[in-house]
């Protein structure tokens, strides 16, 4: 199995060719990492099923099949396709094909938030740029550090507390089929909480390839509670990435819900670069048709003290196919670690997949950590037990399915979100 | 009510029932004794339609349909309720939610509309007095982290909310102590009436003292070996099953 693809493909190459033509230069973007990312890209190529962090999802394959030719013909939004996506709780921002979009997004004078758009990047903010995604390490982050459009910056300058949620609303909207590559930076500094809600949509019917890319960094003492809301439909493919950098005493979490998409990739890389934090990663996913879900998730505890939780859940029907993939790093000094894992899947058809690979790596000697899986059927015996009291089949299984995924639904905070994740988990059953 | 008649039912390769018959009819109580591995809860399994069996013989009449026909779900609406001698712990289902689906499951098979939260609530209410069963229970998960004594009172409240016409009670003694055991047959006797009727599947007579049998039947390998009134169940706790073991001892 060989880990570095030696010469970019035709495939990628086709790709470049394309957005090069289409794109304009990017003036935020550090140039060193423009350089290294194209270095990258032409070294290694987009990743196929010959890379093992993309065993079980060829996004070569897909760029190959569904994105032969990328028009970047972009579909205008107004406030009209936007409106029935908001959430009511929360101020709605709008990132339109990896652009902030201000007419859009609901302006609203916060203490202590500040809303830009990347290329309105500070040079103290700008150094952070990348510090995270290094465009050195994966072809998706080189992908979009060196075609990332004109993205999202958000900071709750310390000390102090978003009252209420900031709600991300990136929708994707193409006239033919469209690369998109939408970028995110967040930064939570110390002392300060916030809750975010990032959602991805896809508007219309032309096929989108999405590749996010988000840095977060969580600075001393600070909360970020974040929701991903992932329902880009039948014709999206995307690659989602989260690098994110805790500090001392902060709190991460997040809670991934996938309702749709025909492939979804989330990498979600946590480190946690000081003492006494905690990151907590939750996901939950319902897959049905062909579609391909795949939850990477990298936790690097570095220093002592600290503590991670991970929970996914996954529900396949027919021919879908589910992964997770999830690797605890615990480095020399991180002693008095406490590092959980878990992930835990039901198959609904015979002809449903679900790999799973938990992976350990510690060399700390006191440490706690343990993994598990279980990918297995719908419980007969409770099946039976409600049956057994006049539940019919279908609502039976209902139930349970539901039951299963309810502590992950329990997971996100905001009602009105709940709602929606609830109603359209209801509907995929 | 129920007529059974010839029933013969297998697991794999292996003949559990060798030609039940047994007739129950409305008001009356039976209770259906017998050792181990005599077939008692294979009995309750295949009446309530638990597929792991397959029926190679006979015939069972449930207020006049052929129950073996109808579906789990089928026979429960029609008034079969089983109370498992292990109930199932389903997490993240809350018993007040599992109720409600299945009281309106049932209703709605007979044509009759959703309950009112209201009215649900009220009989909620009602019916966990019946077996003193606290209130919190009733809106936890259904039987996760329950007692064993807590998850039998749970199958009787259940019953006590579907109102079946034919209820099995299997096993539903074991593992309960003196005030659990007291407090579930109190339950199962004022849930007793003329309309309806009990099963009551059980190893040991202690039960039948307090829910007092009309009829006892002593299943042995498969089959009904012996009938009687309630002082049956009084002479096999006094005799044990060895001598119902020499006096039909069956080759296999």
């Amino acid at each position: 199995m060989s880990l570095v693809v030696d010469n970019k493909s035709a495939v990628t190459q086709n790709l470049l060719d394309q957005l090069q033509k289409k794109s304009s230069k990017i003036a935020f973007m550090p140039d060193a990492e423009i350089v290294s990312a194209i270095r990258l890209l032409e070294d290694k190529g987009i990743p196929n099923n010959k890379h093992e962090d993309y065993k079980y999802c060829n996004i070569e394959a897909v760029l190959r099949k569904e994105f032969k030719s990328v028009e970047q013909s972009f579909n205008e939004l107004t406030n009209a396709d936007i409106a029935p996506l908001k959430i009511d709780e929360a101020i709605n921002l709008v990132v339109v094909n990896g652009v902030y979009n201000e007419d859009l997004s609901e302006k609203m004078i916060v203490k202590g938030l500040t809303v830009n758009s990347l290329n309105q990047l500070s040079s103290s903010e700008k150094a952070l740029l990348c510090s995270q995604a290094k465009s050195d390490t994966d072809a998706l982050i080189a992908l979009n550090t060196a075609f990332s459009a004109n993205g999202l910056f958000l900071q709750i300058d310390r000390n102090n507390i978003i009252p209420m949620p900031l709600h991300v609303i990136y929708v994707n909207s193409g006239h033919t089929n469209i690369v998109t590559n939408t970028r995110s930076f967040i930064n939570v500094q110390a002392n300060a909480q916030v809750t975010l809600v990032e959602s991805f949509y896809n508007i219309g019917s032309a096929k989108v390839f999405s590749n996010f890319v988000s840095e977060k960094f969580v600075g001393e003492n600070a909360k970020l509670t974040c929701h991903t809301f992932q329902n880009e439909g039948a014709f999206s493919y995307s690659v989602n990435t989260n690098q994110v950098k805790i500090n001392k005493y902060s709190n991460y979490s997040n809670t991934t819900m996938t309702l749709s998409g025909e492939l979804v990739r989330n990498n979600h890389n946590v480190v946690l670069a000081d003492s006494n934090c905690e990151a907590h990663l939750n996901g939950l996913f319902i897959s049905n048709g062909t579609q391909q879900i795949d939850n990477h998730t990298l936790i690097d505890h570095q220093m002592p003290h600290c503590e991670s939780n991970e929970l996914y859940k996954g529900i396949a029907k027919d021919k879908s196919v589910g992964t997770f993939n999830g690797k605890i790093f615990v480095r020399k000094d991180a002693q008095k670690t406490n590092a959980y894992q878990s992930s835990k899947n039901i198959l609904m058809s015979d002809d449903a997949t679900i790999n799973t690979k938990p992976q350990l790596e510690i060399y700390a000697d006191d440490v706690k950590c343990s993994h598990g899986t279980s990918t297995g059927k719908i419980d007969t015996e409770a099946l039976f037990y409600l049956k057994a009291r006049g539940i019919g089949e279908e609502s039976a299984r209902k139930l349970l399915l539901q039951a299963f995924a309810q502590e992950l639904i329990d997971k996100i905070e905001i009602p009105s979100l709940q709602e929606r994740v609830l109603h359209l988990f209801e509907k995929a059953l | 009510m129920i007529s059974i008649k010839n029933l013969h039912a297998s697991i794999g390769d292996k003949e559990i029932l060798r030609g039940i018959n047994l007739e129950v009819k409305a008001g009356e109580v039976h209770a259906i004794m017998g050792p181990n591995g005599s077939g008692k809860s294979t009995l309750s399994s295949v009446l309530a339609g638990r597929e792991d069996y397959d029926v190679t013989e006979g015939e069972v009449i449930f207020n006049g349909k052929n129950l073996l026909d109808l579906s789990t779900e089928d026979r429960a609406r029609e008034g079969l309720f089983l109370a498992f001698q292990y109930p199932i712990e389903i997490p993240g289902v809350s018993n007040i939610n599992f109720l409600r689906t299945a009281l309106n499951e049932i209703r709605a098979y007979h044509g009759q509309e959703e309950m009112a939260a209201k009215d649900f609530l009220a009989l909620v209410k009602e019916k966990s007095k019946l077996v003193e069963l606290d209130a919190k229970l009733a809106s936890r998960s259904v039987n996760e982290g329950f007692s064993g004594g807590e998850k039998k009172r749970n199958e009787i409240f259940q019953m006590a909310m579907l109102n079946p016409k034919l209820a099995i009670l299997d096993e539903t003694d074991s593992g309960l102590d003196i005030d659990a055991l007291r407090i579930v047959a109190t339950g199962v006797n004022k849930l007793k009436s003329k309309d309806n009727a009990t099963i009551v599947i059980t190893h040991y007579q202690r039960l039948l003292d307090y829910i007092v049998p009309d009829f006892v039947h002593i299943l042995y390998k498969g089959r009904i070996v012996k009938s009687g009134g309630k002082e049956l169940a009084l002479e096999m706790e006094a005799k044990g099953y060895d001598e119902i073991k020499k006096e039909f001892e069956i080759a296999d």
